[in-house]
């Protein structure tokens, strides 16, 4: 035993001796909470308003939505602006083929973005859009080089352009040019809101599956003590 | 399984070994009664088995084996099937810890010196277990048809093409197809949910079977069958697997359980480790992801695979890495035959065994954290010195083991 | 130490069934979500959803075939004839009264419907899931000269009335089955729910 926690303590230096991986891009950490109904139901408003346009979301039905606490009725009166029915799957009205034609790609389904990029990513790219002149769009995001996405937001956030840091040039930083309908503070919380319904919309389950896991856990543990006292008993047995 | 439990059991007894199979494998087989912490593994790889084969078959009655549906009819398990999400996870998680469990099995066998006489066969048959699992983990990681299952097929086809002159044609041949595509998803789904599976379950049965033909090890490494009780004609040291061990190991399920419970409910990526993030990406034939790195329980081998960067004789760096990879798993093989040493347990032999055991595992750790990493000079200068050492654990062996200054061995097995 | 199994006490009696129990209890709740598994999915009751029938179009006589739940349900208008038809049929039927649950309490009446000329029944025989045929015509020569108008089964014969009673002597126990409908407005017929919200 004392040469197995001897090796499991080498293990542990592994990671200090061999050097640490370069630093990515500073992502700003999104401050959401997936069991916050209010939230994500106003992300859900945001999504159906401006994402679903170009993007689909196209493994999502609509009526699951009474998982953050709308009823059927509330569902097709505030997410539901075509034909659709409550159990239908969240469809784009965009045809791929004019996507490609209008961005060079077609927009990305936006059913699992959250769980390929990670939820500061998307609240960062979000909120890093800035004016430039050089790309056709008139667009490009600070963590996203040439992204075909225009700033689809930028009557609510305004419009930033890139503030070259004096001492360091290679550091972006962006500054607001034209102020927005929305404040910062309000914008930063929009944007918070949509990521969270992402993040629900990622993983639907995933709030019923963490409140599941907690009674299957507490059960796995007494069991183990009950395991344990007919191990203890029958072993008895033996010298 | 009393006799008095009537005439069903006689009456299938006279049909069917029932109760002779019965004492044979659980209530009359004698294990050592010194078993520890390492002994738990081998149950525990047959309860991933189980929860393998039945969450599979349950995946099997959504999925859809085609390039068009495959990403799709995945989401559908997971937000449209009642209680999919239970069932996929269930099948991804256990897919990992099945390495979990099986890599500490492997090196409970490496500690006390299980692939030693008379258990060679066993140690074979282990082995050939080990490669289906995975070749089934490889097929099974391909079905998603995210990007990382495309990419990381695409990349292990693609050493089978470093074959001198039948290379092509080879992968071809595996693919039904020029490139990774729709057929070669079919055949690999095929591979997956039937071939493999029988294959893993047979050899399982038959790992089983020769165990108890010639015993367990114990961490003494010494044999019980040399000391019989005269009186009853069983091992001094020995018990009865049932019911001793039977509720032995049942604590060992539980406490497994509430490990695999709690990834399932409460990390069921594992922190981009058991589902890596990229693989929520549909596959896209046309770009391949920034960073690709394979599931971590290959990523050991995926690093030596990337460590040859000369070419080296009239062969070059991209078959010498396909070449190193293969023996690094092949290489387990030998191990009966590359040990001389006296003793068989870790317990009686000397330092120099302790430090390249211990060498071994650290450079199995860090080739491994190096696999998930994207290269840079240093990783891979990193990764061919811990390439090294990993070989040098087996190949020094005959010599190390030999001069090594061992201790001798009990009598008696110790607690 | 035994040399077999151990010695059986009280405590071991009593800890082996616990666990027993426990690992019982256990084994049903990791069956429930994998049986459960099976039942339809979500995707499969989206396309279960109720299915809105305009009915201004329809013809007395005609039928009209709407496809919901992946199965077929009739539509038909009924003429003034066929209806009177139903009560002359009373004593070849085998449950003229529909006291067999085969449908909603609104529709447990002679015509089977909730208005007396339209009936709304599903087309799928209750002996072996076979299509019936409609069939309007008045003592065919197959049929025999008692014939008056209704659904006959090609696969084995069985027959009902044009409100879907079946037969006494044939080899079809119940008449067919009432889906539940409600009409949304006078045309607007709404098959597979009862509510008028839930549309």
């Amino acid at each position: 035993m004392r040469l197995i926690k001897c090796l499991l303590f080498i293990v542990s230096l592994v990671p200090v001796i061999v050097f640490a991986a370069p630093a990515d891009v500073k992502l700003d950490k999104a401050p959401i909470d997936t069991s916050d109904n209010a939230s994500l139901q106003r992300g859900a408003q945001s999504f159906v308003n401006y994402c679903l346009t170009c993007h689909g979301a196209s493994f999502m039905r609509y009526n699951r939505h009474q998982d953050i606490g709308l009823t059927n009725q509330e569902i097709s009166e505030k997410l539901i602006y075509t034909e659709q029915k409550v159990g239908d799957l969240m469809l784009t009205a965009m045809k791929k083929n004019e996507a490609e034609e209008w961005f060079g790609v077609a927009p990305p389904d936006l059913s699992v973005i959250a769980r390929s990029r990670g939820a500061d990513w998307l609240y960062t790219y979000l909120r890093s859009f800035y004016r430039d002149s050089t790309v056709p769009t008139g667009w490009n995001n600070l963590i996203f080089e040439s992204v075909a996405m225009p700033h689809v937001l930028y009557e609510l956030q305004g419009q930033q352009v890139v503030d070259s840091n004096k001492d360091i040039p290679e550091i972006k930083e962006l500054k607001l040019s034209v102020p927005g309908v929305l404040s910062k503070e309000e914008y930063d919380r929009f944007v918070a809101d949509l990521v969270n319904y992402m993040v629900y919309l990622g993983e639907p389950h995933a709030n019923y599956r963490k409140k599941l896991g907690v009674i299957v856990i507490i059960f796995l543990l007494g069991m183990l003590g009950l395991t344990y006292l007919l191990k203890r008993e029958y072993w008895r047995d033996v010298q | 399984m009393s006799k008095q439990k009537g005439s069903i059991v006689e009456w299938i007894d006279e049909r069917f070994p029932l109760t002779a199979t019965w004492r044979a494998h659980l209530s009359e087989y004698y294990a050592p009664k010194n078993f520890n912490f390492w002994y738990y593994f081998g149950s525990l790889a047959l309860l991933v088995l189980v929860n393998q084969l039945i969450t599979g078959i349950f995946l099997t009655m959504s999925y859809k084996p085609d390039a068009n549906l495959a990403f799709s009819s995945i989401e559908y398990i997971m937000r449209d099937v009642n209680f999919g999400w239970l069932i996929r996870y269930m099948h991804s998680t256990g897919a990992s810890m099945f390495f979990v469990v099986v890599y500490l099995h492997m090196f409970r066998g490496m500690m006390y010196g299980s692939y030693r006489k008379p258990r060679e066969l066993l140690w074979l048959i282990g082995m050939a277990i080990f490669f289906v699992l995975m070749s089934l983990a490889f097929t099974g990681y391909i079905l998603p048809w995210g990007q990382m299952s495309y990419w990381g097929a695409q990349v292990i086809v693609s050493m089978f093409g470093a074959i001198p002159f039948i290379g092509e044609t080879l992968s071809n041949w595996i693919l039904g197809d020029f490139m990774l595509s729709d057929a070669a998803l079919n055949r690999f789904f095929a591979y997956h949910v039937v071939t493999l599976p029988i294959l893993l379950v047979v050899l399982v049965f038959v790992h089983v079977i020769a165990l108890h033909e010639v015993g367990s090890n114990n961490p003494d490494g010494i044999e019980i069958k040399a000391n019989i009780d005269p009186k009853t004609g069983t091992p001094v040291d020995g018990i009865p697997f049932h019911p001793y061990y039977t509720v032995k190991d049942i604590v060992g399920v539980v406490a497994f359980l509430i490990v695999f419970c709690g990834i399932i409910f409460f990390a069921p990526e594992m922190g981009g480790y058991f589902l890596e993030y990229n693989n929520f990406i549909p596959a896209n034939t046309l770009q391949t992801p920034d960073h690709i790195a394979p599931v971590w329980y290959f990523t050991p081998y995926y690093s030596m695979l990337r460590a040859v960067t000369v070419n080296f004789l009239w062969i070059d760096a991209k078959l010498w890495g396909v070449i190193l990879m293969a023996a690094a798993v092949i290489i387990f093989c030998f191990l009966p035959w590359l040990d001389r040493s006296p003793v068989k347990s870790i317990r009686y032999k000397g330092p120099y065994f302790k430090i390249a055991l211990t060498l071994f595992v650290i450079s199995f750790f860090v080739l491994g954290w190096l696999g998930t990493k994207a290269p840079t000079p240093l990783y891979t200068l990193l990764a061919q010195i811990f390439t090294v050492i990993y070989f040098a654990f087996f190949i020094l062996m005959p010599w190390y083991s030999k001069i090594d200054k061992t201790k001798p061995e009990p009598k008696r097995v110790t607690k | 130490m035994a040399d077999s199994g151990g010695e059986m006490n009280s405590r071991r009696r009593f800890l082996v069934l616990a666990t027993s129990v426990a690992g019982g209890i256990a084994g049903v709740a990791v069956a429930t979500p994998f049986m459960l598994s099976m039942m339809p999915s979500e995707r499969a009751k989206a396309a279960g959803a109720p299915v809105e029938v305009d009915i201004s179009k329809l013809e007395p006589g005609m039928l009209l075939m709407v496809e919901w739940r992946g199965k077929v349900v009739w539509v038909l208008k009924r003429t003034q004839d066929m209806l009177e038809n139903l009560e002359k049929l009373e004593v070849v039927l085998a449950d003229p009264n529909s006291e067999k649950d085969q449908q909603p309490a609104y529709a447990k009446n002679r015509t089977r419907s909730i208005k007396p000329e339209i009936l709304v029944v599903e087309g799928v025989c209750t002996h072996l899931g076979c299509s019936p045929v409609y069939r309007k015509d008045i003592a065919p020569a197959d049929l025999g000269a008692d014939w008056l108008g209704g659904f006959f089964c090609p696969c084995h014969g069985s027959k009902f009335d044009l409100a879907g009673r079946v037969y006494k002597g044939v080899p079809a126990p119940t008449n067919l089955v009432v889906p539940p409908h409600t009409y949304l407005s006078e045309n607007q017929l709404l098959i597979g729910s009862e509510s008028k919200e839930s549309a």
